[in-house]
């Protein structure tokens, strides 16, 4: 059975079972293996990807939830929020064993497209259910603040022009 | 009751910690080569245009230097600390530095620490220090050799740097890659000189690492994203109890699910074998398996701690014995006692166990994060019914590992070879994958322990006697650690105990060894994961009985121990201990510790609600490591050291009801998330010393200086861990 929907922004169709999780069907079947397992059921938010622009888990989500829908991995992540946050990652040398940060990459980019000036209770809200086993968290926050920071200073030198 | 058995000598015990395997974060290779070593060997023969002087570097025609790394990277940042240390002394341009793994190969990849090739112990950069500095410097040699016979001028009229030779009095400059042929051609000297450490370009600096930009986009490869053409994935059906074998099983109902290839028996319990990981877990679930629980754990953790605490009170072996703690303590103005228990912790990486391998009749070659590649190959071809050499190991990025990946029955890497011969052995590539449930029920965790401590104060207040017994099972025992087992001490239950450092006239530490069939590992920081929050925290009370500052109490019983007393007046120093009192509901605790030979203190700040809530505000860590290679990379390891020991000490914990792991992923497995991750502050001491680990001992102090924060703000001592939900007030 055939599964159809949006896949970073390619009309992609999936021969699979209808109640796989979409985890495995983007890693195995669509072979994108930038979204990682980590616990099978939405606890640790390592396999996090963007549903009609919506962190989701995939773990837990079958795919023929998303038929028809706009799914977006780490592969297809782009936009500036997502490049800001990118680029801070880097600047902030924010991974260690690197496993889970495409899940945090993807709960804080769907955090930043939202909202543009994250306090650090929003980034409780919006980041803890993403689990980092090498306790990276002070370099994420500081990382999403500084994307948010970036953002807004780009912002406000293209308005001004 | 007073016995003698032989103390072990401080020196021996300082040995032993540089050799005892232990484990932490580690990371993997830019330009990630699936074809691994055979391709890399191959290039290596064919290419003429490579100088490859040793078996840590390769230059190529195009300057590319490539450093071949010998450790895992498993987050701590070895990677980036290996060629860090190779390029400084090769003088290379790090634009131009790529870190690749390195094949198993004992002979030439020793952890000097160890004497085989694996990771373990915070000890990557330390065994791994001048090793490497001498094959960049000789890397370097030769191509200034090679450049001086180009241009026929004295060699002592060269310099290098950033990749190339420079002639200074003819204006003249060479790329690297422009001199490997010749540079190929010429003997590598026996010896060279280092360079004077004013001159470090890269060591001390805090370059980037190395394998960041592809953890950032997805791109980095780990296990679970190893893909063969043909490869099935296995998920193995483990018996639900210690020590529980296979009776028999009905494989129809799994073989009956949609994608499942094969039902295979090995082992360790029975394998579904299927086109994917749906399936796989489908027909595992399907499986149905009746098990022999004959010679099986079947008790409850209340029960093994019951055990424990009896044990506690019968004789022990002596770990160390200084003068006689028991006459000290015996005649003492004032004496304190106290027990501390500790559970069975699961160290959880956030990459499940997994492991790819593709055996035929005459080969088996592995992909794994792999951390113990001689005890990994050696395993590996036993449950083949090969010989070792004909096991290839490529070394990929770990997500995490804490210990876990480092034991010595290699376990999921024999599991995997196990399904892959059950299945035929015909060549096809098996991915072994763990669920969470199974890495949270699967054994080889922390010990439990049960600590008794007992302390004397004369009638000056000051401490005379010490008494510490620990009860626990042992990690070393019966493994290919074996030997480090002395007189019946495993080092790894007393470090942090035996060795400790306070000047105390008369200590005793004695040991009493468990048996059960719940197997345990190293865990990051290993023995110190306990015996610190236990020395730390009763030397706490010790000083608060004295009537002392317990900052102050701690200095004054260091003065022997400038590195240790210098971590702990710095951390001192920079939280404000004595200058900024903290208002009600606050308080602040301090401890230090060494571990694989790095001192580390740190001063907690918590908070304590109406409620009894805990929440740790801040952490002021100090380090002092030798030499910081990366200073960068040492605070990234005291950051998440500091949040890795926060987790387990508010809530981790693996508890055994008749048997049963009564946790099954990260809701009963509680670990810790960023709300609760405090503010941290990390100051590393300058050092000229050789560089130690840093990847464990950031974890070592945490504990305890939380729980003596939160005694200055409550007035209770937990003893007992993790942390209850809600503090009571000490009666």
């Amino acid at each position: 059975m055939s599964t159809s929907f949006v896949l970073n922004g390619a009309p992609t169709t999936l021969d699979a079972d209808p109640t796989m999780p979409l985890l495995w069907a983007i890693r195995e079947v669509a072979g994108l293996p930038g979204t990682k397992f980590g616990c099978g059921m939405a606890l640790c938010g390592a396999c996090t990807v963007h549903v009609e622009g919506e962190a989701v888990r995939s773990c837990v989500t079958p795919l023929t939830l998303v038929a028809g829908k706009h799914v977006l991995t780490i592969e297809g992540l782009q936009g500036k929020p997502a490049k800001a946050l990118q680029a801070a990652w880097i600047q902030l040398q924010v991974p260690q064993c690197g496993y889970c940060q495409s899940g945090q990459i993807m709960s804080a980019s769907a955090l930043l497209e939202k909202n543009r000036a994250p306090t650090d209770a929003d980034i409780d809200r919006a980041m803890s259910g993403n689990i980092c086993r090498c306790a990276t968290y002070s370099r994420i926050r500081a990382a999403i603040h500084a994307a948010a920071h970036s953002l807004a200073t780009t912002q406000s030198g293209e308005a001004s022009t | 009751m007073t016995r003698s058995v032989a103390p072990m000598l401080r020196s021996d015990r300082r040995q032993f910690l540089k050799a005892a395997g232990s484990v932490s974060a580690i990371s993997l290779t830019i330009g990630f080569e699936w074809l691994g070593p055979a391709r890399r060997a191959a290039a290596q023969s064919l290419d003429p245009a490579l100088f490859a002087p040793n078996a840590f570097l390769r230059i190529d025609a195009a300057g590319t230097v490539t450093i071949i790394a010998k450790h895992v990277e498993m987050g701590q940042g070895a990677y980036t600390g290996i060629a860090t240390v190779l390029a400084e002394e090769l003088d290379a341009d790090w634009s131009q530095v790529r870190v690749e793994s390195a094949p198993a190969d004992a002979k030439r990849y020793a952890n000097l620490a160890f004497g085989m090739q694996g990771t373990g112990g915070s000890s990557a950069m330390a065994n791994s220090w001048l090793q490497l500095r001498e094959a960049g410097a000789k890397g370097r040699t030769m191509l200034l050799t090679a450049a001086a016979t180009e241009w026929q001028v004295p060699v002592a009229e060269l310099t290098t740097d950033q990749g190339f030779v420079l002639h200074p009095v003819s204006q003249r400059r060479l790329p690297y890659g422009a001199l490997v042929a010749k540079a190929a051609a010429l003997p590598v000297p026996e010896h060279v000189v280092l360079k004077d450490p004013k001159d470090f370009k890269l060591i001390g600096r805090g370059v980037p690492r190395v394998d960041v930009p592809g953890k950032v986009d997805g791109t980095a490869k780990f296990t679970l994203d190893v893909s063969l053409p043909g490869m099935l994935v296995a998920l193995l059906k483990r018996p639900p109890l210690f020590g529980a074998t296979v009776k028999s099983f009905d494989p129809d109902p799994a073989r009956a699910v949609p994608g499942v290839v094969k039902v295979v028996q090995v082992p360790g319990g029975v394998a579904v074998v299927a086109k994917g990981f749906w399936a796989a877990k489908q027909g595992r679930d399907a499986l149905i398996v009746e098990w022999d629980d004959t010679h099986a754990e079947k008790r409850s953790s209340s029960a093994i701690m019951d055990e424990y605490r009896a044990l506690a009170e019968q004789p022990a072996t002596a770990a160390l014995t200084v003068g006689d703690a028991r006459s000290a303590i015996k005649n003492a103005a004032r004496t304190l006692s106290c027990s501390y228990e500790f559970p069975y912790l699961a160290h959880a990486p956030m990459e499940p166990l997994d492991a790819v391998v593709k055996l035929t009749a005459t080969n088996c070659e592995i992909w794994a994060g792999d951390q113990f590649q001689t005890l990994d190959q050696a395993n590996a071809a036993k449950a083949a019914g090969l010989e070792p050499q004909n096991v290839t190991i490529n070394t990929l990025f770990a997500g995490g590992s804490f210990g876990r990946r480092a034991n010595v029955g290699s376990d999921y890497i024999v599991e995997a070879v196990s399904i892959a011969k059950a299945y035929g052995a015909d060549g096809t590539p098996i991915k072994l994958q763990w669920t969470r449930e199974d890495d949270i029920h699967g054994g080889l965790y922390r010990p439990m322990y049960f600590h008794k401590l007992e302390a004397g104060l004369n009638d000056k207040k000051e401490l005379v006697g010490w008494r510490h017994v620990i009860v626990g099972q042992s990690i070393m025992a019966g493994g290919a650690f074996e030997a480090m087992v002395k007189n019946g001490v495993d080092p790894t239950s007393v470090e942090g105990a035996a060795t400790i450092a306070y000047r105390i006239p008369n200590i005793d530490v004695e040991l009493s060894t468990t048996k059960n069939p719940v197997p345990v590992l190293w865990w990051r920081v290993v023995g110190s994961s306990h015996t610190t929050y236990a020395v730390e925290t009763f030397i706490d009370e010790v000083a608060h009985a004295a009537g002392r500052d317990p900052f102050e109490f701690r200095r004054d019983l260091l003065d022997h121990e400038p590195r240790m007393r210098g971590v702990l007046e710095l951390a001192a120093a920079k939280a404000g201990w004595s200058d900024r009192p903290l208002p009600r509901g606050k308080g602040r605790g301090i401890a230090v510790a060494e571990a694989f030979k790095t001192l580390v203190a740190q001063v907690a700040e918590v908070s304590v609600d109406h409620k009894g809530q805990v929440t740790v505000d801040r952490v002021v860590c100090a380090v002092d490591c030798g030499v910081p290679i990366n200073p960068d990379v040492i605070t990234a390891q005291m950051e998440g050291g500091i949040g890795f020991g926060i987790g387990a000490v508010r809530f981790g914990a693996i508890t055994l009801n008749a048997g049963r792991v009564e946790q099954d992923n990260f809701n009963g497995y509680r670990v810790l998330r960023i709300n609760e991750m405090p503010k941290i502050e990390v100051h590393i001491v300058p050092s000229a010393e050789p560089p130690t680990g840093v990847g464990e001992p950031g974890v070592a102090p945490v504990g305890p200086a939380i729980a003596n924060a939160i005694f200055a703000a409550t007035g209770t001592r937990v003893r007992i861990l993790p942390f209850p939900e809600n503090l009571k007030p000490t009666a």
